[in-house]
């Protein structure tokens, strides 16, 4: 039973990393319908300027959450001016062409990403700095062991998930992203800047990133400039199953794949990790097409 | 349609000349004349330069410094003995030219190189081919050797580590009870902990669970929670360096706190940055240790650090020992008949190298020692030295 128990508090960690990711996702395709496959390189950026930042500033040496949330924003701050970036030069210059052509600029800026930054960091991977430490005996049940780090994760991922929510429904931006989200043109028709509303989402969704990648080297401390792609296409896929464009979706979703990874590895077979918990999510999606939180959009045609 | 922005496309055109000057950029390599009849030319193909260029150096220097005491007491036969080294920038398709250009062109009598394993496996085929012995200081991969009768090397073969950390576990940790958590995707991993099961059977030891993980993976919870269900005596982990630590702070963040064991793939000093506190009182199985306080190896120790200062890691020994056991051969042939000195390399017995003494067997592979490592306050230190059993390793 302590075993059971523990595999499930390791799936939940794991599944916190996902979720995180997954919310950049679920948010910049609920206002574009764009799948921004270079979100995960935006990770792998956040990770790689946190650690920079951390060494420079050898926040390391004196542990402790101050230095780690400094690190966290300072991160935001620069993924998100890299997220605009990449909204004004690669995606905004298409902005009425077909989207199968936004989609395919994506791929390119994420490998962009992914070999200028084997170019610039070295494809080696490299170490993140440890900046909280904890004393783990006192993180103890029973049996049962809670790694600090990984409820400092979750903690993170829950107030920025609700950051995010209350951003989205709450505040007037949140509304002209709804607005465009239903359909840009007659929100530029009724005076909301639309292509401000999508620049920001940018900047919103490459700063949840940059967040992300401070909090995966932090747990997983071994960074390496491909390190993006598959918690880009896991932390995905996560957010499909969770009925993507829902934000809640994604961290279900993201929930779901963490914990069905650790039970495949924990009582089937390790080797197939990947192939039988991906199995499992088609199954869902089988039976939920459009998520688990998902709404049934019907498309005109 | 085929507007273009000047200014923008000279950019462009600018970065791409720029990338490819620098793709060219060539290191000079370090080359020597060619032979006159007082001496006697060895061929070396070394990464001096590129990705493994610590490795090739290290080796480099090895070779250098054995080449330097060969020469002072006289030489051989009478003759000076002249290394020509070429390097390869650590790519293969450079290794084939410099190997090929050594042989035909500057007429050696033996090459020595290369470090890496696929490296290795470019050179011997041209050394087998023209018949002229070749000698890896350090390839561990079986198959190098399998290559033909002229390619030797003097470092151990993969499976045997995996047979000296099972003696270790069961002899000197006393372990009764051990997990296995290996990396499926690399033939390293699988052979030493297949030899590892073995060498534990004969010790009567018992394998409680075994795990695996892939190359590249960052969670290895869930694989330790089954394993700390089974409540082993150590964890043999023979992965590399980065998985390893991973895998040490996981164990340490599930309570764990057996120690884990491993090969010379944990050898790097990224195994403390990643690993820390949680890597502390684990072992690993290496080829030698500038601490092993036998004289021989205290004496290298010294004379390198002379020569070079710098402590002489693995590497190092290991080109020293290649060239001195060349060196032992070419003693016995005089006339540097190729097919001879292939004889004697191969008769090589009881030779006293600096990473143990060495005997080639009839596969080309060396029987000698290991030692194992502990880490402790982020250095490894020597804790032991395992010889191998009766039996030769296969």
């Amino acid at each position: 039973m302590n075993e059971f128990i523990q595999h499930v508090i390791n799936g939940l960690s794991l599944g916190c990393i996902y979720a995180l990711v997954a919310i950049g996702y679920t948010l910049v395709f609920g206002v574009l319908s764009l799948i921004n496959f270079a979100h995960g390189e935006m990770v792998m950026m956040g990770a790689y300027f946190g650690m920079y930042f951390a060494k420079h500033f050898k926040l390391a040496e004196e542990p402790g959450i101050s230095g780690l949330l400094l690190t966290l924003v300072a991160t935001m701050i620069v993924t998100g001016c890299i997220g605009w970036c990449v909204e004004k030069f690669a995606y905004r210059p298409l902005k009425n062409a077909p989207r199968i052509n936004l989609l395919i600029t994506a791929v390119g800026v994420s490998l962009l990403f992914q070999f200028s930054g084997q170019l610039i960091f070295g494809s080696a991977p490299q170490f993140f700095p440890q900046l909280v430490e904890f004393n783990l005996d006192t993180w103890k049940i029973g049996e049962l062991q809670f790694n600090p780090l990984q409820i400092t994760v979750l903690g993170i991922a829950l107030v920025l998930t609700v950051v995010l929510q209350t951003l989205v429904f709450k505040t007037r931006t949140g509304r002209g992203m709804r607005a465009v989200s239903f359909n840009r043109d007659l929100a530029s028709l009724l005076g909301i800047p639309a292509t401000r509303v999508i620049s920001l989402t940018f900047v919103v969704g490459a700063a949840l990133a940059g967040a992300a990648g401070v909090l995966v080297g932090l747990v997983y401390p071994k960074i390496d400039p491909l390190m993006g792609s598959l918690l880009g296409l896991k932390s995905f896929v996560a957010a499909v199953v969770g009925g993507i464009g829902n934000l809640s979706g994604a961290v279900l979703g993201a929930l779901l794949l963490g914990l069905s990874e650790e039970f495949v590895v924990g009582y089937l077979a390790p080797t197939y990790r990947d192939a039988i918990a991906f199995a499992f999510l088609i199954i869902i999606l089988l039976w939920r097409p459009s998520g688990l939180l998902g709404v049934n959009r019907i498309e005109k045609v | 349609m085929f507007r273009q922005n000047p200014s923008r496309l000279t950019f462009a055109l600018a970065a791409v000349l720029a990338l490819s000057f620098s793709a060219c950029k060539k290191k000079e390599s370090t080359e020597t004349s060619a032979a006159s009849s007082s001496t006697i030319l060895i061929g070396e193909v070394g990464s001096l330069t590129g990705s493994e260029a610590t490795f090739g150096i290290s080796t480099h220097n090895g070779i250098d410094l054995a080449l330097k005491q060969i020469n002072a007491a006289g030489g051989i036969g009478g003759k000076q003995v002249q290394v020509v080294t070429i390097d390869n920038q650590s790519k293969n398709d450079e290794t084939a030219l410099a190997t090929s250009k050594l042989i035909t062109q500057n007429h050696v009598v033996a090459v020595l190189g290369e470090v890496a394993s696929s490296r290795s496996l470019v050179m011997a085929p041209i050394a087998q081919q023209n018949q002229v012995p070749m000698i890896s200081p350090s390839s561990t991969n079986p198959k190098v050797t399998q290559v033909g009768d002229y390619i030797f090397r003097t470092s151990f073969i993969d499976p045997f580590q995996g047979e000296v950390m099972a003696r270790f576990a069961s002899e000197n940790l006393k372990a009764k009870k051990l997990a296995i958590l290996k990396d499926v995707k690399s033939d390293y991993s699988m052979g030493l902990s297949q030899f590892f099961i073995e060498q534990l059977k004969k010790s009567g030891g018992e394998i409680v669970i075994e795990q695996s993980y892939a190359a590249g993976d960052l969670d290895f919870k869930s694989q330790l929670t089954a394993i700390r269900a089974k409540s082993p005596d150590a964890i043999f982990v023979p992965g590399y360096y980065t998985e390893v630590g991973l895998v040490a702070r996981q164990a340490r963040e599930l309570g764990m706190k057996m120690p884990l064991l491993g090969g010379d793939g944990w050898d790097s000093p990224k195994l403390y940055e990643i690993g820390g506190k949680a890597i502390e009182n684990s072992y690993f199985s290496n080829h030698y240790s500038h601490e092993d306080q036998s004289p021989r190896v205290q004496e290298f120790v010294k004379n390198y650090k002379a020569a070079y200062g710098a402590t002489p890691d693995g590497l190092a020994a290991m080109g020293f020992d290649a060239m001195m056991v060349l060196a032992e051969a070419l003693k016995k042939t005089p006339d540097l008949d190729h097919k001879k000195l292939r004889d004697a390399i191969a008769a090589t017995k009881d030779h006293p190298g600096v990473t143990g003494m060495l005997t080639l067997n009839s596969e080309r592979n060396p029987i000698k020692p290991a030692v194992v490592l502990k880490v402790e306050n982020n250095q490894s230190k020597f804790v032991a030295t395992i010889s191998p059993s009766a039996a030769p390793t296969k």
